[in-house]
């Protein structure tokens, strides 16, 4: 029997504003508890919210960035349950009236698992999404031995919340769309969307069912996933688990379950409990909000997305359009090849030396490009060295490495060193003279036909010049040479 | 004038004193502790009273300031910065508010100094005051009845000359009403036009903050005081504010007085509808042209009040659960016991009720027969104003059915007290501005005089030409100069 998935991913996303969502705390991680703190993001009695207007920018242009149709009129709601982390014992939310609705996230191939790329199913696929609201976020519990204890910093941030539709097919297809949507996330200085620091949390919700059955299966939600690859493993998992349960015999219950990546698998968290009712209502305290008045302004805002800057690095620089994907994946490693190609006449070298060289070097010293100790600017030095015939490629390696090493330019290193080609070919033609004279057996070989005996002159004209001549300008002066 | 006359003066009265010396600051908070201590034993208006702290401020007040030195008492449910508030409720009996409400910051701002805590029905809800968690205050003029609700404890000061100003807040009557049973002037400014920021919410789109005082020229200056926007409240209003003693003393020929059917009801004790028609009379002499019109939708006003008011209260009162602040309940073995046992200890009969009620019309199934249907009837009930506004510059009502009532005598029956707010209510449905100002008096069984109060009401941010016309009825009255026998 054949199964098939069906993933739906809630996203929630941490806004990189200066301040909370309803007061002017500041939007800060990392501060001693309850530091960022008023009796707004407390709940004390008689305070009030009053909108961060950049939060409201931030999701609307991601709704732009996301092709999602804006809401003319959104409103406020007010979720109503009680917890601790919850200070009003209510959340404001957004329930029938979200910011922004419909959109989609186009997965591109770079966006898979490395491991995956070679085999993905349905390239070029995107997938369409329900909705984007705007909500704040809770605050921090900390479960002591006997106590907990509760950290008001981040009650009130303002917090996104990005719905898919179930169209996410495999393990594979979510980890892309993740990535991908991470990447324009980033791209429009929305979030660092960093899973592990909590800036990016996703809730999974998966369903098996037979190839043969048209409607989706019971509805598992997976929760606890700290990084991308993480949510593909506890799918993969689960996906299992559930084909597994089917071909038992057995009914798949819809239940919330945890994920422990320690032991890889997911856990019971709670059965289907009787529906929550959050006896939603707009909330009294907030005007609604009519959007064309920010419109105007976040359209201008929305950046060159990623799929828009691979076409143009392939037009533009004339890259492979799987080097553009690469170089796009990271908009920080967009922006250093940029500034290193945007002068240059070899704008695939500098692409080269950037997905190889530079990368290996970054990822074995473990810093990311922005802190790359090799300037853009320096690189393209570099590559324009080479390009000019000035140094070898063999040379250039070298170079490279202590570029990485000292920050120092390559020009420097290359006089230094020593290490300048002799291209002028007066001097060359001068040293060829005397490996000829001092060599007539080679010489003559060569006249008689052994093409092998122009390899050994070549040689001796690179001792001669202490392997400062440009190889290539040598063979040509023998070669004319020989034949005179 | 010795010091033992001072608290008997209106603020309007006061200020030249300050101004010119003769009497200071210090001495004028002397004389209102002494009244107070005389007083307060026979009508409990206050909950909590802290004069060196007020003379504290007295000694550093700038008399060139509009309100320099005039302590004004301040209802329980209002944050003044290291006062308690408790809203006379036990959930908040040991909360000190660590910041000002805005309309504080700026009663300040203008000179005044907050004094004293005035009672109140618990978080607002009630008509009488004696939903308070604290104690019963009694009416000034009949100590066998309620002062009103549910700014009791502010009208019972005023009306005593145990305060110069009060604050109040008035969700559907809540400063009105209380004015009335006590005869002085209380004004529920428009929606929007004084903030809501620190003042602690019960139904926050119907919720205003207001003055209760002795003459309506006192009310125009506190408001001069504490109205205007504020970035803290998403739904004040960005108009400016006039100076709202402009218009006082300016006559009132051709204004047009409407008199809405409705409001004449059977359930009106005569000697209210005596006094009231008097008022009409009265105000015609003055040049007023009285009309009577209709708000057909009157009669659904209670009713959607308690769906909404109770519906937004069942969330804003969510927040009091001991966790931060507060009651909170010791030895439970879990959370959800901590919840239920410090909210079923901290919160009185009245309030549990309406949390229930509300929580009940925003449940799922139930939503669109009471919420969503309220909201729309008040859509209609706010444009029967807007419509009846285009024919008349302000309406004329009694503010109660009734004058005060016996303490005891309503408790039994929720809906009898509900009903005792059916002419006020509809004003905080449409957002619109009301005053209430003595017109008279009724006669009780045991033959005490029980003040009567008369109910103007103007469209939206009308407030300067509301306190014009009460104010011309007023001077031409001498029902504001009446003083409870105490």
């Amino acid at each position: 029997m054949n199964y098939i998935a069906a993933i739906g991913l809630e996203v929630h996303v941490q806004l990189k504003t200066r301040s909370k969502m309803f007061c002017a705390c500041p939007n800060a991680y990392g501060a001693p508890p309850n530091t960022h703190t008023c009796p707004t993001c407390l709940g004390l009695p008689g305070a009030l919210p009053a909108m961060n207007e950049e939060a409201l920018r931030m999701t609307v242009l991601t709704g732009l960035m996301l092709d999602c149709d804006i809401a003319d009129v959104s409103k406020f709601d007010r979720k109503n349950y009680f917890y601790p982390d919850l200070a009003k014992n209510y959340q404001i939310s957004q329930y029938d009236a979200p910011l922004c609705t419909n959109g989609r996230v186009p997965l591109h191939d770079v966006a898979y698992p490395q491991d995956a790329q070679t085999a993905i199913a349905t390239s070029g696929k995107t997938v369409n999404l329900v909705r984007i609201h705007l909500e704040e976020d809770v605050a921090k519990s900390f479960h002591f031995e006997t106590t907990t204890g509760i950290d008001f910093n981040r009650a009130g941030t303002p917090l996104m919340e990005i719905v898919s539709q179930p169209e996410i097919a495999s393990p594979d297809e979510a980890f892309a769309y993740l990535t991908s949507l991470k990447q324009i996330l980033i791209c429009g200085g929305i979030s660092d969307a960093d899973m592990e620091k909590g800036q990016l949390r996703c809730d999974c919700n998966v369903s098996v069912r037979a190839a043969t059955q048209a409607e989706l299966g019971a509805k598992v939600e997976i929760k606890n996933m700290n990084s991308i690859s993480g949510v593909r493993r506890a799918l993969r998992f689960e996906i299992e688990r559930q084909i597994a349960l089917l071909e038992s015999g057995a009914t798949i219950q819809q239940e919330t379950r945890g994920w422990n990546d320690d032991a890889g698998e997911t856990f019971l968290m709670r059965s289907k409990e009787s529906a929550h009712d959050y006896r939603y209502f707009p909330d009294p305290d907030l005007l609604p909000i009519a959007t064309h008045a920010l419109l105007a302004d976040v359209r201008a805002r929305v950046p060159e997305l990623p799929a828009a800057k691979r076409m143009r690095f392939v037009e533009q620089y004339g890259v492979s359009g799987y080097d553009a994907g690469v170089l796009t994946h990271d908009l920080a490693v967009a922006a250093y090849f940029e500034r290193a190609a945007e002068h240059s006449p070899k704008p695939k070298s500098v692409a080269n030396w950037i997905l190889n060289d530079l990368q290996s070097a970054l990822s074995a010293a473990g810093i990311s490009v922005g802190d790359c100790p090799i300037p853009p600017e320096a690189l393209e030095e570099l590559v324009g060295l080479i390009d000019a015939g000035r140094i070898s490629g063999k040379q250039a390696k070298e170079v490279f490495a202590e570029m990485f090493e000292t920050s120092r330019p390559a020009g420097v290193i290359v006089k230094e060193r020593g290490l300048e080609q002799v291209s002028d070919v007066a001097a060359i033609e001068a040293l060829c003279d005397n490996a000829i004279a001092a060599n007539p057996k080679p010489a003559a070989d060569y006249r008689a036909g052994n093409a092998a005996s122009l390899n050994f002159l070549t040689g001796q004209v690179m001792k001669l010049s202490k392997g400062k001549a440009n190889p290539q300008i040598v063979t040509e002066i023998l070669t004319r040479k020989l034949k005179e | 004038m010795t010091a033992a006359e001072l608290p008997a003066l209106t603020i309007s009265e006061l200020q030249p004193l300050l101004r010119g010396g003769a009497v200071s600051p210090g001495e004028v908070v002397d004389a209102l502790q002494s009244r107070i201590s005389e007083i307060e034993p026979q009508i409990d208006a206050y909950i909590a009273l802290d004069f060196e702290a007020a003379k504290h401020e007295a000694n550093a007040a700038d008399l060139s300031l509009p309100l320099g030195g005039i302590p004004i008492a301040v209802k329980d449910i209002i944050s003044v910065a290291g006062q308690r508030c408790t809203c006379a409720s036990r959930s908040l009996s040991n909360y000190i508010a660590p910041y000002d409400a805005t309309l504080i910051r700026k009663l300040k701002a203008a000179g005044a100094i907050p004094l004293g805590r005035t009672n109140m029905d618990e978080f607002a809800m009630g008509s009488s005051t004696e939903n308070s968690s604290v104690k019963i205050t009694l009416n000034p003029w009949d100590k066998s009845r309620v002062p009103g609700g549910s700014s009791g404890g502010s009208a019972a000061a005023v009306a005593a000359g145990a305060a110069f100003g009060a604050l109040g807040t008035d969700t559907g009557g809540s400063i009105r009403q209380p004015a009335a049973f006590c005869g002085i002037v209380g004004l529920k400014p428009s929606y929007g036009r004084v903030s809501r920021f620190g003042v602690v919410a019960f139904a926050s789109s119907l919720d205003q903050a207001g003055p209760l005082t002795k003459t309506t020229r006192d009310a125009a200056l506190l408001m001069n005081a504490i109205a205007g926007v504020d970035p803290q409240d998403s739904t004040s209003l960005p108009e400016p504010v006039p100076d709202y003693t402009q218009l006082l003393g300016r006559e009132i020929r051709g204004i047009r007085i409407g008199l809405p059917k409705e409001y004449t009801t059977d359930g009106i004790d005569p000697q209210v509808k005596a006094a009231v028609d008097a008022a009409v009379t009265q105000l015609q002499a003055l040049g007023a042209e009285i009309s009577e019109l209709s708000l057909p939708h009157t009669e659904y006003a209670v009713a959607v009040y308690y769906v909404l008011a109770t519906a937004e209260a069942s969330a804003n009162l969510a927040r009091f659960d001991g966790v931060r602040y507060g009651h909170r309940t010791e030895g439970v073995a879990n959370l959800v016991e901590h919840y239920e046992r410090t909210r079923a200890e901290g919160f009185g009969a009245e309030v549990k009720r309406r949390i229930i009620l509300g929580t009940y019309v925003l449940s799922s199934g139930y939503y669109d027969a009471f919420y969503l249907r309220a909201q729309k009837v008040r859509e209609l009930i706010r444009r029967d104003f807007v419509e009846a506004f285009k024919k008349v510059d302000l309406l004329i009502s009694p503010t109660s059915p009734v004058p005060a009532f016996k303490i005891g005598e309503r408790t039994a029956d929720p809906l009898q007290m509900y009903l005792a707010d059916i002419f006020t209510i509809a004003a905080n449905l449409a957002g619109i501005c009301a005053i209430s100002l003595p017109c008279g008096f009724a006669t009780s069984e045991s033959g005490t005089q029980l003040p009567v109060g008369l109910q103007l009401l103007a469209s939206s941010l009308d407030e300067a030409r509301l306190l014009q016309v009460a104010h011309a009825f007023e001077q031409s009255t001498d029902w504001h100069q009446r003083r409870p026998p105490l």
